[in-house]
């Protein structure tokens, strides 16, 4: 009668434990992951897009893919004149512009007035301006708001990918990166 | 001087949960008769220096005393003082002293009142308890004081981040808090029952209250949560299957199939080992949501609340918690006897069937949460979505949702379903009724059409065992469950109806255009600029008519928030009856070349959701339920207490 209990049954109570160990692996490997945890564009790694977007302002010229292959990497900052924290990046941007790294922007669904109003307040670190109403070249290339900022190499792949508002801190990191790309 | 007398308290707390631990552990071990006197005083006033301490960062907040950091990082002068108020837990630091504020006071309500145990099982509790506020404890000292002083104060706080400073998410965190702690507790009253081997009815019913009441804000947490998501974020969605949002509802899961199985154990003495294991199930899914939550491993629209390091030591804590108790489950659990036996059709039946849905559903959303990582840590980024979560979910809640409807009829033990066959027919009938009806006059999807059918079946089944009844003589926990089984088949119903009827409109509009949407009749009449405390926004006023009724003018806005400069949208809501009409307001429209000023158009977008509210309306009916249970259950255990004292007393007057 007090035979014990018959053992396939023991595992199964350590299964939870295993699992749990599992779990806490995974993580650990999710946690100490190297590389960054933001939704990145597909587009790393691949060439730009074809397009040519008309001038945004009669200031500077507008931007089209080939003249982001002329040999050197670049910056493209796709920003707007009624977003908020395009404003609170601008002297970052003026402060890699002073550094000698070129800087095309892509305006998005903007007004021509609304952009030389926006650029003769917060500065123009812009080499070129391409007016995007549609958002069909942000589509394009991956981005899904604005701000965001890439490094464009010499023949016009992208490289990195900067979502969000490029803060004091990320200058030396954007920096870095145009000197990976050359 | 607060900062530092709250400091001091805290630390005071630690200490003497150090010493609840050792206390417990020795006494346990029979090294000192003496100490077991100490565990219950200690644990009361434990409890109470940690809400002293968590009372004076309450106070500086209020004051938006600059020169503490965390005031000055997360906190305005300029905010309204409820947010302020809510700045208190709106933050890392502040939310961790609110949990172990609130552990510390649930250990010393159980050592105040709890006489049903044996003292060797409370004192086991007690020390567990302990244990796990401990980690919380060395957390907050060693690496996130929300006490620490800056050199010099700062002239102004740097504000709250704007999509938080909202009635329902001030409010948000401290219920799905509540409920976290809640089954801390009863994990503790699990270990405490393993360590002693004293997993019986006694156990169940000591620590059924704690599970019910943290079920309840638990319920009312994820139900607010789910409200704020729809009309905050301005998406007319009201679940994503975001990452967070799992994470509140993987407590959640686990709790109501504890809730179930607890009840069983309770009344019946059978399903012993899994009762325990659901209990440390459930308190390990609320630290894997934290986890999940605050290390940001996971992207999620809650991204705010984000940080590795934090992440880093909530995993440290989780692996020594949950481990030592898995591992201990392991090496007791083959000593905890099967307990009584049961038939297949029994009432005990249907709560296994429901346990092993909720389980199942349990584990479908931890996998769909955690595939992410998984896929990542092998090369490959995806994200999972309501394609996977809604039929794997169904697969499992669609059988369960029918035992719902049949359980509660069933006796204990075991019995026959012809017995209660005539009592089924009427809501079967009804439900091929409405299956049939919603076929015919509509064409939508599988998943909301089941829904539409099961909801009517459901709502008449849940009343059921109301049947036969004296209404005054029903006990409180009978009409919990009722309550709680008709709120799951409103809430399904609105869910059904919200996902099978919803109708969307994006627009451009000039001030004076109309829009049609369902029966609604929508006007543009002005875009007008308007200021509040700490941001200023855009509001559109439309002149809204329900199938030609009066017109209800709503107010959707598009606000712009300036510390931290941020943009969100106040989605405008106007309900009906019979569902609710959802306005955002998305900015002005880029103009066409060639136009002329004064033409500006503003991008509208209008949603008319059908019965929706009666989602969340649900979700309180839920909750609802599991108070009465509470009220039932304590009442009566208060009742017990009342009539032993008198025995008691009696005994003594007698001289016996």
């Amino acid at each position: 009668m007090n035979a014990p209990a018959p053992p396939p049954r023991r595992w199964v109570i350590w299964l939870p434990l295993i699992l749990f160990a599992a779990f806490v692996a995974l993580v650990l490997v999710g946690l100490f992951r190297p590389a960054p945890r933001e939704v990145e564009s597909a587009m790393i790694g691949k060439p730009l897009p074809q397009f040519a977007l008309r001038p945004a302002t009669d200031i500077r010229p507008g931007l089209e893919t080939a003249d982001f292959r002329q040999g050197r990497p670049r910056l493209l900052n796709v920003f707007a004149s009624w977003c908020v924290p395009c404003a609170v990046e601008a002297p970052q941007l003026a402060e890699l512009a002073r550094r000698g790294v070129p800087i095309d922007g892509v305006a998005i669904r903007d007004r021509k007035a609304d952009v030389e109003a926006f650029l003769a307040r917060h500065g123009n670190p812009f080499d070129r301006i391409g007016a995007d109403d549609v958002s069909s070249v942000q589509m394009g290339i991956g981005s899904s708001g604005v701000p965001e900022t890439f490094v464009v190499d010499g023949k016009g792949v992208i490289r990195y990918q900067h979502i969000g508002e490029i803060r004091k801190e990320h200058v030396p990191l954007l920096l870095e990166k145009l000197r990976q790309a050359e | 001087m607060i900062a530092e007398l709250g400091l001091a308290s805290l630390w005071l707390a630690a200490a003497l949960a150090v010493l609840q631990l050792v206390a417990a552990g020795l006494w346990l071990r029979g090294k000192s008769e003496a100490l077991g006197g100490v565990i219950r005083p200690v644990a009361v006033t434990q409890g109470l220096l940690a809400l002293l301490a968590f009372a004076a960062l309450v106070l500086l907040f209020c004051r938006t005393d600059l020169s503490v950091k965390l005031v000055a990082l997360n906190s305005h002068s300029a905010k309204p003082f409820i947010y302020k108020l809510a700045g208190t837990w709106g933050n890392h630091e502040g939310s961790m002293l609110l949990w172990v504020m609130v552990m510390g006071l649930a250990g010393g309500f159980v050592a105040l009142v709890e006489r049903r145990l044996s003292d060797r099982m409370l004192a086991a509790t007690l020390g567990w308890q302990a244990f796990v506020s401990l980690g919380f404890y060395a957390f907050l000292l060693f690496s996130s004081n929300p006490f620490e002083r800056l050199d010099s104060a700062p002239p102004e706080g740097q504000g709250l981040n704007p999509l938080l400073q909202d009635i329902g998410l001030a409010f948000h965190p401290p219920t799905l808090y509540l409920g976290y702690v809640g089954l801390s507790v009863a994990f503790s009253f699990a270990i405490g029952a393993l360590v002693t081997r004293e997993v019986g009815p006694a156990f169940a019913r000591a620590m059924r209250p704690w599970v019910l009441g943290a079920w309840i804000f638990l319920t009312i947490g994820i139900t607010a949560g789910s409200y704020w998501a729809y009309y905050e974020l301005g998406w007319g969605g009201w679940w994503f299957w975001d990452p967070v949002e799992n994470a509140s509802l993987m407590p959640w899961l686990a709790a109501t199939a504890l809730l179930h199985s607890v009840s069983v154990l309770a009344a019946r003495d059978a399903l012993r080992a899994w009762t325990v294991m659901l209990g440390v199930v459930a308190f390990s899914m609320s630290m894997v949501g934290t986890f999940l939550v605050r290390s940001g491993i996971l992207t999620s629209v809650h991204a705010f609340a984000v940080d590795p390091e934090r992440g880093t030591f909530i995993l440290a804590l989780l692996a020594i918690n949950i481990g030592g108790a898995l591992a201990l489950f392991g090496l007791r659990a083959s000593s905890v006897t099967e307990g009584k036996r049961f038939a297949a059709v029994s009432r005990e039946g249907a709560l296994v069937l429901n346990n092993v849905a909720l389980s199942a559903i349990l584990g479908i959303v931890l996998f769909g949460t955690l595939y992410p990582l998984l896929a990542e840590a092998m090369g490959a980024k995806v994200s999972v979505g309501p394609p996977y979560f809604n039929p794997m979910s169904a697969l499992f809640a669609v059988p369960m949702l029918l035992v719902l409807a049949v359980g509660p009829l069933l006796r204990w033990k075991t019995d026959r379903l012809a017995r209660i066959r005539w009592e089924i027919v009427v809501p079967v009938l009804i439900g091929i009724a409405a299956a049939i009806g919603v076929a015919a006059f509509a064409r939508i999807n599988v998943l909301p059409w089941i829904g539409l059918a099961l909801a009517p079946m459901l709502a008449v089944a849940s009343v059921l065992p109301l049947r036969g009844r004296n209404p005054r003589r029903t006990p409180f926990a009978v009409w919990g469950m009722v309550v709680a089984h008709f709120g799951i088949a409103v809430s399904l119903f609105g869910m059904a109806s919200e996902s099978a009827f919803s109708q969307e409109k994006l627009v451009a509009a000039r001030v004076g255009d109309s829009v049609e949407i369902g029966p609604w009749h929508v006007t543009l009449r002005a875009v007008q600029p308007v200021a509040g405390p700490n941001w200023t926004a855009l509001e559109a006023v439309l002149d809204a008519r329900y199938a030609g009724n009066a017109a209800q003018t709503v107010r959707p806005q598009s606000r712009n928030f300036w510390a931290p400069p941020q943009q969100t949208s106040e989605a405008a809501l106007h309900t009906r009856w019979n569902g609710q009409l959802y306005a955002v307001l998305g900015g002005e429209a880029p103009l066409a070349s060639g136009a002329k000023p004064g033409d500006a158009r503003w991008q509208l977008r209008l949603w008319w959701k059908p019965f929706a509210p009666l989602i969340w309306l649900g979700g309180g009916l839920i909750a609802l339920g599991g108070l009465l249970a509470l009220i039932g259950r304590v009442a009566a255990d208060v009742r017990r207490l009342v009539a032993k004292d008198k025995i008691a007393w009696r005994r003594m007057r007698q001289g016996r």
